[in-house]
């Protein structure tokens, strides 16, 4: 092995051992989020896929899938749907 | 450089097998600094990897030949283009594209994640590190791509890239069909993290990876479809699918890929089919490991497999690892995958989703046991029996049929329960127009082929509904904002890009199904034996032998191929239609032993270049085969010339007398007009499958642009507060 290829071998893995190794050495700022993080992420994800079906629900009804009676009584159940996940989102975050 | 490059190898597989371990660990013991460690693990595997690919292709474009798999994948007459590619035309260069692909994409999701998903992004890591460290050890111990030749057996000039392989299309599929494997592993590695860590009853997991769920169904679906192009107009048998397992072996995950993408929608809005989408990503992450096994193994016969056998036993012990871990992960949690909602009603768009999986699914199977059968009569029977394309056609056909109106039903129905007046309001324009096209295509003959029929009326009911929503939505958007047709057009779909691309999706899969169907119903195909002047016909149109081509190229001052050709005339009632050329390009055999330098022309590959007249309503393809009996005498006494010449002449002048030799030969082609056999085709809409293709592609490309929702997001966390008091005033 000549000594160009060996000094490249050791400086990568020089690289890959600093970068690996950051966080176990306090040196990287990543910190990722708790429980309660973890839980809000999922309401709040939760609540744009509600919101998401409300407005196709009001698309749907635009472009004539769904009659206007039957629209406001699933615009009606989406809508409680979404109170509840904003309560309890509200719940989460304290 | 081969050394450096084995080296970044070694340490890709270390610093995976380090990850997987930091990656469990940390999300056992709740250490985020050993998660993060995992997770940086991924980056710098994608660096290590990156830095041996760039190695190799290093060696690739600088013709190095010391490189094993270089001198035997190219050449120096090897146009740029090509050497670029030959890199992942072998076995151990393709291995390392797939490392390439997984770690890039591996590394952009983790990216993406990196401040979500505590629980399941490490379980996730060490997932998508088991998938690679499992081909980075192939390529450390099985097939290694740094292989170097011994100094005395490096050859001054390389074996060349596959005559077959040098198609600008078969460049860029292997990319795409990897890319989408690829990106179908990671749903996959954080399902199985979902399920791990008890998270799989939430969606978040779905919402992080659809994107890369999505990337993956439509790149496999190019690299496929890129696939079928190259068998039209290369391989010289007239078709653009043949059923062959390799083929089939994409299609595979494509299907359940598919179905996956169908059904998150309905676990997204109503908490429903956990157990089933779970399965599905499990098994489509199986089935792409599969597609990979069955072009590496060589296990079955296809024309299409570039690769030995060596790897087969690793292969199949990790896809009975990933079948096994899945099955009995799905089990383990079943409790936490039951459904929050029940189906409300059949006339739904859940139900017709849920129809629309189950006919994915079928077919998933049909192409699978089609596909194993061989294998599975060898076990039963002790004889390898293939099952040829009429077996797949009599159980695809109907259940394309069937797909392809629920891609009609689907967007006219209604989310949760539909009413029979609102499904008569929806249907009626759609279902008279496909029936109209019906009768009148019938009353045309096309009766005559009542399932390509079935095909054309629910086509037509796709592209009638699909329009009929584009053109309700426009005169929403009319209404509400005045805006003129195109601008409405344009905010509709940028405002419900997910929606309104999957309509697009529908429509350029009803063209290319439509596409199939006449092309494959309506086809007149024959093989013919014709000498200069005479005529045959297929269908409508008069194919005439005019005369033969014959020539000599050149690359790099090098012979490449001798190429015997015809010049064809076609007519349809008497007029011309088109001038095609289809020739046979003969490659010099790089086997040399026992063969002379005139006849190794003639030992080695050979491929087809097509003479093909393409157009919206009707291909007329041609290809030929030459009839060289004539040229045998010539050419062995070619050789024997140069046999006794040998060592005589100085290797300048020997060179011009071959040049001489084969200028000779190919006048003599001309001069003696032998006859060539002929296959003659002239097939409808052959077209339309590319042009729905191309809607296909550009349907993906509108519902996976990031939407006005990435950034509502935002804004509605920043009013989070405001919007809640507005709903709950609601």
């Amino acid at each position: 092995m000549d000594i160009v290829a060996l000094l490249v071998i050791l400086a990568v893995l020089a690289a890959v051992v600093a970068l690996v190794s950051a966080p176990l050495r306090g040196g990287a700022a990543e910190r990722a989020r708790g429980e309660s993080a973890d839980a809000i992420a999922e309401l709040e994800a939760r609540k744009e896929a509600k919101y998401r079906e409300i407005r196709d629900a009001e698309l749907d009804m635009r472009t004539g899938k769904l009659s206007p009676e039957d629209h406001r009584a699933l615009d009606r159940q989406l809508r409680a749907e979404a109170v509840e996940i904003l309560r309890a989102l509200d719940d989460a975050r304290g | 450089m081969a050394t450096v490059g084995r080296a970044l190898l070694i340490l890709a597989l270390v610093v995976a097998l380090y990850g997987i371990a930091a990656s469990i660990y940390g999300a056992v013991r709740g250490r985020d600094e050993w998660i993060a460690s995992g997770r940086r693990s991924v980056y710098g595997l994608a660096a290590l990897v990156a830095g041996a690919f760039a190695i190799l292709e290093i060696a690739f474009l600088r013709s190095d030949f010391t490189f094993a798999t270089v001198a035997s994948h190219s050449s120096t007459t090897t146009p740029a283009f090509y050497k670029a590619a030959a890199a992942w035309s072998s076995q151990e260069g393709s291995l390392l594209l797939w490392l390439l692909l997984l770690s890039l994409w591996s590394s952009l999701v983790l990216f993406a994640t990196r401040r979500q998903l505590r629980r399941v992004a490490p379980y996730a890591t060490a997932v998508l590190l088991g998938f690679a460290a499992f081909f980075a050890a192939l390529l450390v111990f099985k097939e290694t791509p740094f292989g170097l030749l011994a100094a005395g057996a490096v050859p001054a000039e390389g074996v060349g890239l596959n005559p077959l392989l040098r198609h600008p299309s078969m460049m860029i599929h292997p990319p795409m069909l990897y890319s989408g494997y690829t990106l179908f592993t990671i749903p996959f590695a954080f399902a199985v993290g979902a399920l791990i860590a008890r998270q799989v009853g939430a969606a978040d997991w779905i919402r992080a990876t659809r994107r890369f769920a999505l990337g993956a169904w439509l790149f496999l679906g190019v690299g496929i479809l890129l696939g079928a192009r190259w068998s039209y107009a290369e391989l010289g048998w007239g078709g653009y699918w043949a059923w062959d397992p390799v083929e089939n072996a994409s299609l595979l995950p494509w299907l359940t890929g598919t179905a996956f993408i169908h059904s998150i929608m309905i676990q997204e809005k109503r908490g429903m089919l956990k157990i089933w989408n779970v399965s599905l990503i499990l098994a489509t992450g199986a089935l792409a490991i599969l597609g990979t096994f069955l072009v590496r193994s060589g296990i079955l016969d296809s024309i299409h497999a570039f690769g030995a056998s060596t790897l087969g036993v690793p292969f199949v012990i990790f896809i009975a690892i990933l079948v096994a871990a899945s099955i009995g992960l799905v089990v383990w949690r079943r409790a936490e995958l039951r459904s929050e909602n029940r189906l409300d009603s059949l006339l739904s768009r859940e139900a017709i989703f849920l129809l629309n999986n189950l006919v994915l699914v079928a077919m998933a199977f049909v192409v699978f046991w089609g596909t194993f059968w061989p294998l599975i009569a060898e076990a039963l029977t002790g004889t390898r029996r293939a099952l040829g394309p009429p077996w797949f056609d009599r159980y695809t056909v109907p259940l394309a049929i069937v797909l392809v109106l629920l891609s009609g039903i689907g967007p006219v129905i209604a989310w949760r329960r539909a009413t029979a007046s609102n499904a008569r309001r929806n249907f009626l324009a759609p279902a008279l127009a496909a029936l109209a096209v019906g009768a009148a295509l019938g009353a045309l003959g096309a009766a005559s082929r009542p399932l390509a029929l079935a095909m054309f009326v629910c086509g037509t009911f796709v592209v009638a509904s699909v329009g009929q929503e584009f053109w309700r939505g426009i005169g929403v958007r009319r209404a509400m904002t005045g805006e003129n047709p195109l601008l409405a057009l344009r905010s509709l779909v940028a405002r419900n890009r997910r929606r309104y691309g999957g309509y697009l999706v529908h429509v350029g899969m009803a063209l290319l199904f439509v596409g199939v169907a006449a092309s494959s119903a309506f086809n007149d195909a024959r093989d013919v034996r014709l000498a200069p002047g005479q005529s045959a016909r297929a269908g409508d149109y008069e194919f005439t032998y005019v005369r033969p081509t014959s020539r000599i190229s050149t690359r790099g001052g090098e012979l490449e191929k001798i190429s015997f050709g015809a010049v064809v005339d076609v007519r349809r009632a008497g007029e011309h239609v088109a001038t095609l050329r289809p020739e046979r390009g003969y490659y010099p055999s790089t086997d040399v032993r026992g063969l002379g330098p005139v006849g190794r022309f003639f030992e080695g590959e050979a491929t087809s270049e097509v003479g093909l007249k393409a157009g919206m309503h009707r291909d007329v393809w041609t290809a030929m085969t030459p009839d060289i009996r004539r040229m045998l005498p010539t050419i062995e006494q070619g050789d024997r010339v140069f046999a006794a010449a040998a060592g005589k002449l100085p290797p300048a002048l020997e060179a011009q007398a071959l040049g001489v030799a084969l200028r000779g030969l190919v006048d003599k082609y001309l001069a003696e007009r032998p006859p060539a056999t002929f296959r003659l085709i002239t097939s409808p809409l052959v077209t339309w499958i590319w042009i729905g293709s191309i809607v296909v592609f550009l349907g993906g490309l509108i519902a996976l642009w990031p939407g006005p929702d990435v950034v509502r997001r935002r804004v509605t966390a920043r009013y989070a507060a405001r919007v809640a008091e507005d709903l709950g005033r609601a």
